[in-house]
């Protein structure tokens, strides 16, 4: 079982994630375990999936819309979002989407192109669970969440700007620092 | 100037520690170039042609005297002795060693500076007027806003990874002296007929290879919301924006593609769920920023100074020189004087460390220790008491720094070109000397009058040759250096009736050795065609068009060439 990183621990993960193939077919469907399917998997055998034993998860690919999912999130045990290129910043967008205007609240997992200097800025959006790219150790990576101890910018876990907070943070609503 | 509170201090050092760790891992082979890349370009550091080029944010432009005595410590004691100041009011160094580099950002964060953000495809240094807090047409100070856009934009979680580069300018006067039209974001600093403060926002303007005006989403946007719409003319941004063609990847593409309405009712659908969430401004905030920058202790002077005016009626030397470089001020008995680094023969917003520490001291003795950087790349001493300009100008002249042509011709705006830069097609250091050299005499420069020459070596435009009343660019034909030259470009609407404007091209492009004759026939063109002194040379264009230009450049040669066309045509 592969490692992943989850609530900042490193522990292993359950979930088997299925990809389409090349010709852009469906793969089998495994007979039991939780899988994460990709978007059109589940929109093809939505029904199908739902009745199968095992936990079900869904994924998106950076270009595709969160809005695709928004209203099924409550059948999902996980989302996860693809980062087929460091550079492709487009999984940022998609996981406030889902966090702040589609309401997820579950686990929401980052894989694909990622390692332990994304990490500080994915988790800044809202993601709690990282498949780093292969050859990368997950365990030295954790050490990435205290890059830095403050944000000037609200983050899905703590929405207030600093701004809000330094004013909440002194007694009489003035700025303290 | 803005100080650093305690945050501020500690995310820039925690930067440093960060960046320190990421060099370690890739010269220890742990990251490949490929992903240290990614990291390297957003703290400013390419690897250029002859050695790295580190990029240092100096924030719209401003600086203290003791921040550029630290540029001169880092350029000898890391580079060569001397720094580049760039269009984007930055400085950067050519000659650093990657390895000294997490030092140097040390050293720059002793002294509240980084170089966060300065690349890489990320909201890059947010450029204003170099006139903030001074001008007489001010409108609001942009330094303000221009700082609460820094701290957004710093380290945002969700705009880290964008499609390309981005680029802020906030201008806060009448006068757009931060050209808004031609920046990712223009943010035209606004009052309404209440007197509340708002922003007009412009979307999608730029100059590359696709110089496009840009678009006026908002014509009021009320300053609270200026984040949260920022945020979503971003995010549309982020999502969309392409990503398979780094030359189509940048906003304005988008926006065309789009169109400017159909964009402009994304944007709204995604502010609809931000507006009035948490990071809509408040008072307290703009207050606070406010309260972080200091502001120069200004004497109470009665008006003019009487002993400028002797000197400038004394010496026409001074005349010349306050006439191009002195600039008017708010305060009664302050002007704002630019030292220019335009010499000839020294390549255009190069300093020496020398330098810079002379204006340092400059600073300190006349114009409050602080000091800004222009687009135009020269530096501003902008709390000069008039009583002090004289001997500022003898001692500007000792240094080398008092050429009187602020404005004009020979004041060329000028990427660092293929002498240095990787990317570039063709020098532009050797032709902005050439026609400096050219156009020496004085007099004839100050009759030209009021003329931008703008030159960039490739269609990265670092030199905005597109917005030059008279612009020149690098290109490559079969491995060799030709030059295209276009004119009628403006930057933005810096005075009443003329806006922002591309120049057009006036035909085939030229080998270096021709471009001051070129240059020269333009300007004889000009000469013999305005109506007075106040018509500029980029007025002439716009009212004649560039025909008449075109055939003096050309000439019979460019006839023909029309005839054989025509002929073509009809045939």
């Amino acid at each position: 079982m592969a490692v992943i990183i989850k609530g900042m621990n490193v522990v292993s993960d359950p979930w088997q994630r299925l990809e389409l193939s090349a010709d852009g077919s469906l793969p089998p469907v495994p007979p039991s375990g939780d899988i994460i399917v990709p978007l059109a998997m589940w929109q093809r055998l939505r029904e199908g999936l739902l009745v199968r034993p095992g936990r079900l998860g869904v994924w998106l690919d950076s270009n595709e819309e969160p809005a695709a999912i928004a209203k099924d999130l409550r059948l999902f045990g996980v989302v996860a979002v693809n980062f087929p290129k460091v550079t492709d910043g487009r999984g940022y967008s998609i996981a406030f989407l889902l966090r702040e205007r589609y309401g997820w609240k579950g686990e929401l997992r980052a894989f694909g192109d990622i390692w332990r200097d994304q990490l500080f800025f994915l988790a800044g959006c809202g993601f709690n669970s990282f498949a780093l790219r292969e050859g990368e150790d997950p365990r030295e990576a954790l050490a990435a969440f205290g890059d830095f101890s403050e944000t000037y910018q609200g983050s899905v876990a703590r929405p207030q700007p600093l701004f809000r907070r330094r004013h909440l943070s002194s007694p009489d609503g003035m700025e303290w620092s | 100037m803005y100080r650093y509170d305690e945050i501020d201090q500690r995310l820039v050092d925690e930067r440093v520690a960060q960046f320190r760790d990421q060099t370690r891992r890739f010269l220890a082979g742990q990251l490949s170039e490929d992903d240290f890349r990614s990291l390297r370009l957003r703290n400013g550091l390419y690897i250029q042609r002859y050695a790295p080029m580190l990029r240092v944010a100096i924030p719209y432009g401003l600086l203290t005297s003791r921040q550029l005595r630290t540029l001169a410590y880092i350029a000898r004691k890391w580079d060569r002795g001397y720094g580049h100041f760039s269009t984007r009011q930055n400085l950067q160094f050519n000659w650093p060693r990657l390895e000294d580099a997490p030092d140097i950002l040390a050293e720059l964060a002793r002294v509240q500076m980084h170089a966060i953000q300065t690349s890489g495809n990320c909201v890059r240094n947010i450029t204003t007027d170099h006139f903030a807090g001074i001008a007489r047409d001010e409108i609001v100070d942009s330094f303000v806003w221009c700082e609460l856009l820094r701290q957004w934009s710093t380290f945002h979680p969700e705009f880290s990874f964008l499609p390309r580069k981005f680029k802020i300018a906030v201008n806060g006067a009448e006068a757009d002296r931060a050209a808004v039209f031609l920046h990712d974001i223009g943010l035209q600093a606004v009052r309404d007929t209440a007197g509340e403060v708002g922003f007009r926002v412009i979307v999608g303007g730029g100059m590359g290879r696709t110089p496009i005006i840009g678009h006026v989403m908002q014509e009021f946007l009320p300053w609270p919301h200026l984040l949260t719409y920022v945020e979503a003319v971003l995010r549309v941004y982020n999502r969309y924006g392409r990503r398979d063609n780094i030359h189509k990847a940048r906003i304005k593409i988008l926006v065309k593609a789009l169109t400017p309405e159909r964009f402009r009712e994304e944007v709204e659908a995604e502010w609809a769920s931000l507006k009035n969430g948490p990071s809509t401004l408040t008072e307290e905030e703009v207050r606070r920023v406010q309260g972080q920058f200091t502001r120069p202790a200004y004497a109470e002077l009665r008006g003019d100074d009487a002993g400028y005016a002797a000197h400038l009626a004394a010496e026409p030397a001074f005349g010349a020189w306050a006439k191009r470089n002195v600039h008017p001020h708010k305060v009664p008995g302050y002007a704002a004087a630019t030292l220019s680094l335009k010499k000839t023969g020294v390549p255009p917003g190069d300093a020496t460390a020398d330098q810079m520490d002379a204006v340092a001291d400059l600073a300190d003795r006349y114009s409050l220790g602080e000091l800004r950087v222009s687009h135009e790349q020269n530096l501003i001493l902008a709390d000069v008491r008039q009583a002090g300009l004289h001997a500022l100008w003898q001692e500007a002249k000792a240094l080398g720094l008092a050429t009187p042509n602020t404005g004009l011709l020979t004041n060329i705006i000028a990427c660092p070109g293929g002498d240095f830069c990787s990317l570039a097609n063709a020098k532009s250091i050797p032709v902005a000397q050439a026609i400096q050299e050219r156009f020496d005499r004085l007099d004839y420069l100050h009759d030209i009058g009021e003329l931008d020459l703008n030159i960039s070596g490739c269609m990265n435009s670092c030199g905005h040759h597109h917005v030059g009343h008279i612009g020149i660019l690098g290109v490559d034909k079969n491995g060799e250096e030709w030059y295209q030259i276009s004119i009628g470009g403006n930057q933005g609407l810096t005075r009443a009736g003329a806006p922002a404007a591309l120049g057009k091209v006036i035909g085939p492009s030229f080998a270096r050795e021709q471009i001051p004759d070129v240059i020269e026939k333009l300007i004889g063109v000009y000469l013999d065609q305005r109506e007075s002194e106040e018509e500029r040379f980029v007025d002439v264009v716009w009212r004649t068009g560039i025909e008449p230009f075109k055939e003096r450049v050309y000439g019979g040669h460019h006839q023909r060439h029309e005839r054989r066309q025509r002929s073509l045509a009809t045939a």
